[in-house]
């Protein structure tokens, strides 16, 4: 105590923090502004809760360690058990009534896909009834779905492996962009589209991945995540580079796969031109790394963030599967052709799994190419992934970013730090149609409602209390 | 006469910040009068006070713009007064890079591997900031008041437990290894190391140890409730561990305001278990003084103990009947009061010796009486009155123009973080004041205020200027007595 300190943090008045300058001590300060109102009693008992430090050590330290490898693809009948009538989807739990159009259109396109209804247009009338059909969140499977998220159970699936742990998820195949079901389209030509992939390409790639697999591994996805990185793709609205890179690891087992020649180049030529293919192996990469840190008591790290078109869900780890629900936002951004934001749908898909891991809107600096598409500036990018530093727990020393002096992607968002900040998790995405049928729209910039973050907190002020 | 009151959701700046925009946009030409604060309760009663009417939906998250004009005023003028005030409030020293500051103390913790943290947030976000630094291994100073006790207590037990101090909350001053924090003197490092549970009463000891040239190495705060039954001195057994294995610490002092006997107890225990002998200062009934605490430290030390100089000299009260006393320091106060309660009776307080004798919200009786501005229900919102001298400035010429007042006794606390000049405002105070005014000028000479300018300008507006806040109170309770 009789050396002075060689530096002082100074939160809450300047005066003070003017007062150690004058006697010759550096100084940081804290930029602090009040919490989201109405969180300062949660946000003391949650930060005076014994168990949150080491929790939240734990759960960062679980999904950091994580790593997924790409095992297998299969039907969902047979990865997930589903059964005909069984319909997945994005987002928090949500019935038909509530279901926006996009959600919609999917289901009545994944319907017809089923051979549920002849006609796609029929399938609204079993929806509305209810009968032999049911709906159930994505998440609730070990599985995440881009926009819509409808898994049916001919849809092949990626399948995805902790090899530490054995531990798996899952996700369809990526249709491409403009319209796919994934974007509420049902149109004849969009179900043509998921019959040779339910024919051609997902045969296909499980004989090509199965035989990369037995030649040793599989497909290294966090690995490619790691180097997509540093090529320019934030793996959320970016995923060319990622993408080539799969193609590279998957071209000569699908050439060697025994299959026809023309199809073979079909599906080389559908995934070379489909910059989106990846997104389906990074989401539930990062579904894979967040769910080692679910249901850790005490810990306030957001482990899933998922939209339905209609309701915008978080999960926390110490609140085990309970969804936080508040209603989803429009996304700002750009509009393909003539769509304007009338048309638009309030944000929809599983696919912020991406940022709750860390990569997309959180690696917006790494990404400059796309950040026009989404309505930025570079100035604005590298400010965004800096700013959501303010709200992680930590940084992912695998996932850099070079710009920023390769430090780590803000990894394991804190609710008790975005009460504290009142800073929204950002989020990149794709904009679906409001209408069911019309399929993609724009691209743009998009964060949670804030009101389900304090909603959060106060269950786990609530736990905490509980546990004394 | 209402004037212009407009609210601003969601707009935020701290108490100090909004001080000096109200302060800048008076400036204005044509501002008769101007207060910018956030609508939280003690503010809304204060701009009530100043005939504004604050819309009823006002809640503590808005900022309020309250202006008066003059008959040739403008409001645009004002208004523009105003976002210019708080433009340049938030105009920070530029760095070379236009990276946004952290907003959090943990994000800002992050970069760096040393350091101490010191949170002033209102009372309400401190433990959050706080345990940001516990969480990071670093000690840290809570300035903060109204911070619940149980908060308190969990971040005394956590800290408790990582081998961690927690100075405060409601920690006015430390020094820690010659840094000032907070509202901290100026010293030369030196033989003594000070526990203190109470700020103005380590300003004090500070201050006299100072004027005796004795240095102190470090003045460690624990906060107002360290020593109470429920804390039971978490922060003061760490704090005196901590001196205990600063070789540079020969003596270590414990200054405190009044505590719990069995608390009191257990200190003194704790105390005899270390190697370096321990002075306990613990304020209280039929207990020495500050200036006794000071005085019983240099005899122990070996040094002389020096007259306490006093300036200027006053007359004995003609009229009125009681003393009153406006101080800014809680311990000061305190201190007051047990000096006075021996000699004249009961004292009325807003920091009562016992509940009966407290005073109500007008902080007026007729009695003797001894006002804290700086207790947490005046502060709440506002900034201390060290920094902002509003509260009691107004309530001073109120008291003076009451007859009943016989004698009238102020503390002036000089050091890093108050006042760039604050014996200016009170002086021209002072000098309107017919009645005896005795100061106790709590400073020392290597304080950026000037402890002698401030104690000359002070003198010469007629006031008796005292170094030992005990002194002050003796000679105000004899010039009371002279008129009775």
């Amino acid at each position: 105590m009789s050396t002075a300190p060689r530096h002082v943090v100074t939160v809450g008045a300047d005066l003070f923090a003017d007062a150690v300058e004058a006697q010759a001590t550096s100084v940081t300060r804290v930029d602090w502004r009040p919490p989201m109102p109405g969180t300062e009693s949660d946000l003391a008992r949650v930060a005076a809760d014994p168990l949150r430090r080491d929790a939240n050590d734990q759960a960062l330290a679980a999904m950091l360690g994580v790593t997924a490898t790409l095992v297998d693809v299969v039907p969902a009948s047979k990865a997930l058990d589903l059964a005909p009538g069984q319909f997945l989807h994005a987002g928090p739990p949500i019935a038909w009534d509530r279901a926006s159009g996009p959600l919609r259109g999917a289901l009545m396109g994944g319907a017809a896909l089923e051979g549920l209804v002849d006609d796609p247009e029929a399938a609204a009338a079993l929806f509305e009834s209810g009968s032999n059909v049911s709906l159930e969140p994505c998440h609730h499977r070990h599985t995440v779905g881009p926009m819509a998220g409808v898994v049916t159970p001919s849809m092949w699936m990626f399948v995805l492996e902790d090899p530490a742990t054995g531990r798996r998820t899952h996700c369809s195949l990526n249709e491409g962009l403009g319209k796919v079901l994934r974007y509420g389209a049902y149109s004849p030509d969009v179900l043509t589209r998921l019959r040779w992939m339910r024919d051609v390409l997902g045969p296909l790639l499980q004989r090509a991945v199965r035989a990369v697999r037995a030649g040793g591994g599989g497909v290294d996805v966090t690995g490619i995540l790691t180097q997509m990185l540093q090529m320019g793709d934030e793996a959320h609205n970016r995923n060319r580079a990622g993408t080539l890179m799969l193609l590279r690891d998957l071209a000569p087992a699908m050439v060697t796969s025994g299959m026809d020649s023309a199809d073979v180049a079909e599906s080389l030529r559908f995934i070379g031109g489909n910059d989106h293919f990846f997104l389906n192996l990074a989401m539930p990469a990062c579904k894979l790394a967040l769910d080692a840190a679910r249901d850790i008591d005490g810990s306030t790290m957001v482990v899933a963030m998922a939209r339905n078109g209609t309701d915008f869900g978080i999960q926390v780890s110490g609140t085990g599967d309970e969804w936080f629900v508040g209603p989803a936002q429009v996304a700002d951004g750009l509009y393909l052709g003539g769509y304007g934001p009338d048309d638009a749908n309030p944000d929809i898909g599983d696919s912020a799994i991406t940022e709750t891991a860390g990569v997309g809107g959180f690696a917006m600096a790494t990404a400059p190419a796309i950040v026009r598409l989404v309505g930025g500036s570079v100035p604005d990018a590298l400010a965004t992934t800096r700013r959501m530093h303010e709200i992680t727990l930590g940084e992912n020393p695998r996932w850099t970013v070079p710009v920023l002096e390769f430090q780590g992607v803000p990894t394991g968002i804190d609710v008790t730090r975005v009460c504290r900040t009142g800073i929204l998790p950002q989020i990149n995405t794709g904009m679906a149609g409001r209408v069911a049928g019309v399929g993609q729209v724009g691209a743009g910039l998009v964060n949670p409602p804030a009101e389900i973050f304090p909603m959060a907190l106060a269950r786990l002020a609530e736990l905490a209390r509980v546990r004394g | 006469m209402s004037g212009h009151v407009e609210l601003r959701p969601g707009a935020y700046a701290d108490s100090v910040t909004l001080l000096q925009v109200s302060r800048a946009v008076q400036g204005v030409d044509g501002v008769a009068a101007a207060q910018v604060a956030m609508a939280t309760p003690l503010n809304v009663e204060v701009l009530t006070q100043m005939g504004f009417d604050v819309p009823s939906d006002a809640t503590p998250n808005d900022m309020v713009v309250a202006i008066r004009l003059a008959v040739d005023g403008s409001l645009e003028a004002a208004l523009a007064g105003v976002d210019a005030a708080l433009r340049d409030a938030n105009r920070r020293t530029t760095e070379a890079t236009d990276v946004a500051p952290h907003r959090t103390t943990a994000t800002a913790l992050r970069e760096l591997d040393g350091g101490i943290v010191l949170v002033s947030v209102p009372g309400a976000s401190a433990l959050v900031e706080a345990m940001d630094a516990l969480d990071a291994g670093r000690d840290v100073m809570i300035f903060s008041d109204n911070v619940p006790l149980p908060e308190e207590l969990a971040l005394k037990r956590c800290a408790a437990e990582r081998g961690l101090l927690v100075m405060g909350p409601d920690c006015g001053t430390a020094v820690v290894g010659g840094l000032g924090l907070g509202f901290a003197n100026a010293v030369e490092p030196g033989p003594v190391g000070i526990v203190a549970a109470s700020g103005t009463g380590c300003q004090q000891l500070l201050a006299l140890l100072s004027h005796a040239e004795v240095g102190v190495t470090s003045a460690l705060g624990v906060g107002g409730r360290d020593l109470s039954t429920d804390v039971r001195g978490i922060s003061t057994r760490e704090a005196m561990r901590r001196l205990d294995a600063d070789p540079a610490v020969e003596l270590i002092v414990v200054v405190s305001k009044p505590p719990a006997a069995d608390v009191a107890d257990e200190i003194r225990a704790y105390a005899a278990t270390l190697g370096t002998p321990v002075e306990l200062a613990l304020l209280g009934p039929g207990q020495p003084d500050l200036t006794a605490a000071a005085e019983a430290v240099l005899t122990r030390l070996g040094r002389e103990v020096p007259r306490w100089p006093v300036t200027g000299r006053v007359a004995p009260a003609t009229t009125g009947r009681f003393l009153r006393g406006l101080f800014v320091g809680g311990t000061l106060c305190d201190e007051a009061m047990l000096v006075a309660a021996d000699a004249l009776g009961p004292v009325r307080s807003n920091i009562p010796l016992s509940p009966d004798l407290a005073l109500g919200p007008d902080l007026t009786a007729a009695a003797h009486t001894m006002v804290d501005f700086g207790d947490d229900a005046l502060t709440a919102g506002r900034a201390h009155p060290m920094i902002d001298p509003t509260l009691r400035l107004d309530h001073l010429a109120r008291t003076a123009a009451d007859d009943d007042t016989a004698v009238v006794l102020l503390d002036l606390v000089l050091g890093h973080g108050t006042e760039p000049d604050p014996g200016a405002p009170l002086a021209t105070t002072v000098a309107a004041i017919r009645q005896p005014v005795v100061i106790a000028v709590v400073g020392t000479d290597a304080d950026p205020q000037d402890l002698d300018r401030q104690v000359r300008m002070l003198a010469e507006a007629g006031a008796e200027v005292h170094l030992s806040n005990a002194g002050a109170s003796r000679r105000a309770i004899e010039l009371t007595e002279g008129v009775r």
